[in-house]
């Protein structure tokens, strides 16, 4: 589907080779993978650079408050047939700088398959003329920084209206329904909404939903669920043939199924059929260490990282029964939000039987929601001392943001 | 007391419980219960009849538009303020505690008229936005300990004569009046800006508003060990500069 590849100006080159020199010296001075810095010092030499390094490429973008970093590397896996096939930010580094980082990586790929920011999907989405965006879903973030979610879906809904970009969008959750069905072109996918308490509203006109079964309605204006071609049901993914093609991952859960669900109707947008998709998505394990295993201390750690309150839902429904031991990390720096309200919107009722240690900045705002659950838990004073109080064997460990950068370096990921 | 019924009613959760309010219903449900006290919960959706029968009311806070709609589906129904002139309790949060009020600013820029249950009026804030921890003194008639909470807002809301401010901010802004007022309150009708959930980190509050619908001066007394520490904690962050 791409163009031929035009050269860069000598200004973008000396943009991409400005932009690598300054990743490496970020690198050099221990400050992560540079990718973000590199992009940052190359953006500023070349303002269009993000359009130009696109032009080459049939770009994919993925967006959504949850799934994006996984999604992404599931698409990009279906899509590669060779390895230097694709480039992508596999990191998360998901804002325009780090995305300009990204597509600098690969001069020979095909595909550039991009995670995007929220905010600045529908910047991205104009300045990268995508052939395709895959929408997830829209759920409450980090409230006291992030835009109000209605809002969001609305500024995607204005910034997507006319693109000429295949729409991939889940069917399920009415605020992206509200934000994609603006487009021309759009894909609608039954990937599933396990959380549902920011879409009573009609997003349309704020009549109350009717939400029944898998259904929703809006009785005041007839905004309703669209039809879908593409669908997740129980471990396969339905086709627009209503052919079902068995689901095969290393990763766990329901979230993960509907993430494969969405990157075969991507895939198979640019040719790659259901079964080779899928088949080739088996090859991801875990993602920037996400549901990594880790052994330590003679137990095995299982990484799982939960954002919000439909990410921690998620989680709740994939980690091993009780007894199973869960280690609940919290912390609420500028990345993760500041406010812990969130806290009360997870039911951490569900986690009764659990033996649960709990740590983090914020571990006290857990004792008190986990106490007010009424269920039991020991608060420790750190990663190490509460993997030591759990028996050897599998222990569930769940944190937000920062706290599971914390974590992975506690247990040496 | 085992043989109490007490109400709890969470009104409109579909359209005001943007920041965990759900965790005031649950506290105060929680602190009933281990007082052995029989609980009847009833979350009522913005297209059902708010209950008039209920003994404590509880409203949260929630974005621009869904406030508006909150609003005016409230007036139009008129159970709120008929469970009010039967002696029910209220406690509101944020976007709640404006709507209780005579009048706030919605998200079209324009006044819009609230339930008139407390005697405040709310406009916006030019400023900007309250975020972060808040430490007040709680209206001495209360005889309640210090108030914590985690203010987000950036209405202004004056408290008029009917009704006095809940608390004296000393770290945060509270009512944004620049006159140190947090919340507002009458003799059964409650509002305020705290998030945290507020009532998460002052069980006290939740004890008096259930010690106020059952009218007894005393609870027995429930552990909480959890609570205090939380408190100690963020006092000390209100007190630390960001
Ligand atoms: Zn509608």
């Amino acid at each position: 589907m791409s163009g031929n590849p035009e050269p860069l100006s000598p200004r973008a080159k000396l943009a991409v080779t400005a932009g690598k020199a300054a990743a490496a010296v970020s690198r050099a001075a221990g400050r992560g993978s540079g990718s973000v810095i590199g992009g940052r010092v190359a953006l500023k030499l070349d303002p269009d650079l993000l359009a130009r390094l696109a032009s080459h490429l049939d770009v994919i973008l993925v967006s959504a408050t949850n799934g994006k970093t996984t999604t992404t590397r599931l698409i990009a896996e279906a899509l590669r047939a060779e390895p230097e096939d694709v480039v992508s930010n596999a990191l998360g580094a998901n804002m325009p700088a780090g995305i300009t980082s990204a597509l600098a990586g690969g001069s020979r790929a095909r595909f550039g398959v991009i995670e995007v920011d929220e905010k600045y999907l529908s910047a991205v989405a104009r300045d990268v003329t995508p052939k395709a965006i895959a929408l997830l879903n829209l759920s409450r973030d980090q409230l006291d920084r992030a835009a109000e979610t209605r809002m969001l879906a609305e500024h995607w809904r204005e910034g997507l209206a006319g693109n000429k970009a295949l729409i991939v969008a889940n069917a399920d959750d009415p605020l992206v329904v509200w934000a994609a069905s603006s487009s021309p072109n759009v894909v609608w996918v039954a990937a599933g909404q396990e959380w549902k308490d920011d879409a009573w509203s009609c997003p349309s006109c704020g009549g109350v939903l009717q939400r029944p079964g898998d259904d929703w309605v809006c009785a005041e204006c007839g905004f309703r669920r669209p039809t879908p071609t593409w669908a997740l049901s129980g471990d396969h993914v339905l086709d627009p043939h209503g052919s079902a093609w068995p689901i095969r991952l290393q990763l766990p859960g329901r979230a993960n199924r509907a993430n494969a669900t969405t990157s075969a109707a991507v895939a198979a947008a640019f040719g790659v059929p259901p079964q080779t998709a899928l088949e080739r998505m088996f090859a991801v394990t875990a993602v920037a260490g996400r549901y990594d295993v880790v052994s330590y201390q003679g137990r095995e750690v299982r990484l799982l990282l939960a954002k919000n309150p439909a990410g921690w839902l998620e989680t709740f429904s994939l980690i091993d029964a009780p007894p199973a031991p869960v280690i609940l990390s919290v912390n609420a720096r500028g990345a993760d939000g500041t406010d812990t309200s969130w806290l009360w919107d997870v039911d951490y009722g569900r986690l009764a039987g659990h033996p649960i240690c709990v740590i983090g900045d914020r571990k006290l705002d857990l004792a008190v929601r986990l106490e007010v659950a009424g269920v039991d838990f020991q608060v420790c004073q750190s990663a190490e001392e509460a993997v030591r109080r759990c028996p050897p064997g599998r222990i569930e460990a769940i944190a937000n943001y920062t706290a599971f950068q914390d974590l992975r370096r506690a247990v040496g990921n | 007391m085992s043989d109490s019924s007490l109400r709890v009613v969470w009104v409109y959760p579909d359209l005001l419980s943007t920041y965990g309010d759900q965790g005031n219903v649950l506290v105060v449900e929680r602190r009933a219960r281990q007082r052995g006290l029989h609980v009847q919960r009833v979350d009522v959706r913005s297209d059902q009849p708010v209950p008039t029968s209920g003994d404590i009311y509880l409203i949260g806070g929630g974005e621009d538009r869904p406030q508006r709609l909150a609003a005016e589906r409230l007036v139009r129904d008129g159970g709120l303020q008929r469970a009010v002139d039967n002696g029910a309790i209220v406690f509101s949060v944020c976007a709640g505690y404006q709507i209780i009020g005579h009048e706030f600013v919605n998200d079209l820029g324009e006044r819009q008229a609230g339930l008139g249950l407390l005697d405040v009026t709310s406009v916006r804030g030019t400023g900007e936005r309250c975020v972060g921890d808040v430490l007040a003194d709680m209206d001495e008639n209360l005889r309640l300990p210090q108030l914590t909470g985690f203010e987000n807002h950036q209405g202004v809301t004056h408290v008029g004569p009917g009704a006095r401010p809940l608390a004296r901010v000393r770290f945060g802004r509270g009512n944004g009046t620049g006159d140190g007022t947090e919340g507002a309150w009458n003799d059964t009708v409650f509002g305020t800006y705290m998030h945290g959930p507020v009532l998460a980190r002052n069980p006290q509050i939740a004890d008096l508003l259930v010690k106020l619908a059952l009218d007894v001066n005393a609870l027995p007394p429930v552990d909480d060990r959890w609570y205090e520490a939380l408190r100690a904690e963020r006092i000390a962050a209100a007190t630390q500069p960001a």
